[in-house]
């Protein structure tokens, strides 16, 4: 991943970068989506603690929520892990296609570990449309000043939601449920790189099928058929057009 | 046990279950070169999935939004999609006018009672 970079930005210059990047659309859209959060969640019975906590310490929206419902239906703990393991299982395709590129002169690998708790989807997407135009350790600096930057918004969304639940109008309070999936989905539609543009489309068509054929493994073989199906049909075009 | 404790408990196991994932990856990815193959199918891999998390999400969700009509979510979408791309790529745009879309669609059905 050596390609020169066009501008070479300090450590200090990448991380108001990420800041600046973090208080824009994200901030915008996690205020939306962790308000609805932290309603579910005192709606639930948990207490601004929990809440909180989970926010923090699950740090994945559809984990938190099967977390928040399994709770509230008085779920056992081994139903919970397996159910929340499988909802957040995408952590690791995500990480493994993110850490190599935060990895390059890391003196102490241990920091991964972190790296790979603040990683969110949020965090993942932006970092793979900025990373290649900065060098490694700038893209650390970015990366952790994002991360940081919406964890705190979203601990502020957690406890605003809790505050305000129940005085939001019911048409209002669904639509910001879908902010953060609308936001994601334009998020990734820029992409322009043929293999990943390939991927999305296969994986949009996919989702809601492998969902209803197997809700608890959808998700996974979603990534797996139609990640695979779009880095092979780049392939094969590649292929192809050296052929011609 | 007390209910708060017992809850506890519960967010410590969803916290497990979820690092359980990310901390594994660390190992794994340290066999991972950032310029090679593998990484390029485990990126495309990561996208497909996420795009079919959110297309799940829109399609088929959970909780409060399974109560809307499923037209209304795909008509905010294509809204949204449509914004973004004749506007420059702007994601506010792209992302108001389609939670707009959604929120006036909402309310009409609000008001004819359920």
């Amino acid at each position: 991943m050596n390609v020169a970079p066009h501008d070479s930005p300090s450590a200090a210059q990448a991380a108001r970068r990420g800041i600046r990047d973090a208080l824009g659309m994200p901030m915008v859209v996690l205020l939306a989506s962790m308000t609805a959060f932290g309603s579910l969640a005192r709606e639930s019975g948990l207490s601004l603690e929990l809440a909180l906590a989970s926010t923090l310490g699950v740090w994945a929206l559809p984990g938190q929520i099967v977390f928040v419902e399994l709770y509230a239906s008085g779920g056992e703990v081994v139903a919970l892990i397996l159910a929340v393991s499988l909802a957040n299982a995408r952590f690791l395709p995500m990480a493994m296609s993110l850490l190599p590129m935060l990895r390059e002169g890391l003196a102490r690998s241990g920091w991964l570990y972190l790296y790979a708790h603040l990683m969110s989807a949020q965090s993942w997407a932006y970092c793979r449309r900025v990373f290649p135009r900065l060098p490694a350790d700038a893209r650390r600096s970015y990366f952790m000043a994002f991360a940081i930057c919406i964890l705190i918004i979203s601990l502020g969304g957690t406890a605003l939601g809790y505050v305000l639940t129940g005085t939001l109008p019911r048409p209002l309070a669904l639509s910001l449920v879908l902010v953060n999936p609308l936001f994601m989905l334009l998020l990734l539609a820029d992409s322009r790189n043929r293999p990943v543009v390939l991927a999305l489309i296969a994986g949009v068509a996919l989702g809601p099928a492998m969902h209803l054929f197997t809700p608890n493994w959808g998700l996974l073989l979603t990534g797996i058929v139609a990640g695979s199906a779009g880095f092979l049909a780049d392939r094969v075009l590649i292929v192809r057009r050296k052929a011609s | 046990m007390t209910p708060d404790f017992d809850a506890w408990i519960l967010l410590l196991a969803a916290i497990s279950a979820t690092y359980l994932w990310r901390g594994l990856a660390v190992p794994l990815s340290l066999r991972i070169d950032g310029d090679g193959r593998a990484f390029e199918w485990m990126t495309c891999v990561t996208y497909a999935l996420l795009a079919g998390l959110i297309s799940r999400m829109i399609v088929l969700p959970y909780g409060e939004l399974a109560t809307t009509p499923v037209s209304y979510r795909i008509v905010a979408t294509v809204v949204a999609l449509a914004a973004y791309f004749t506007g420059r790529r702007n994601l506010l745009l792209g992302v108001g006018l389609g939670t707009l879309t959604f929120l006036s669609l909402n309310l009409t059905l609000y008001d004819q009672g359920p």
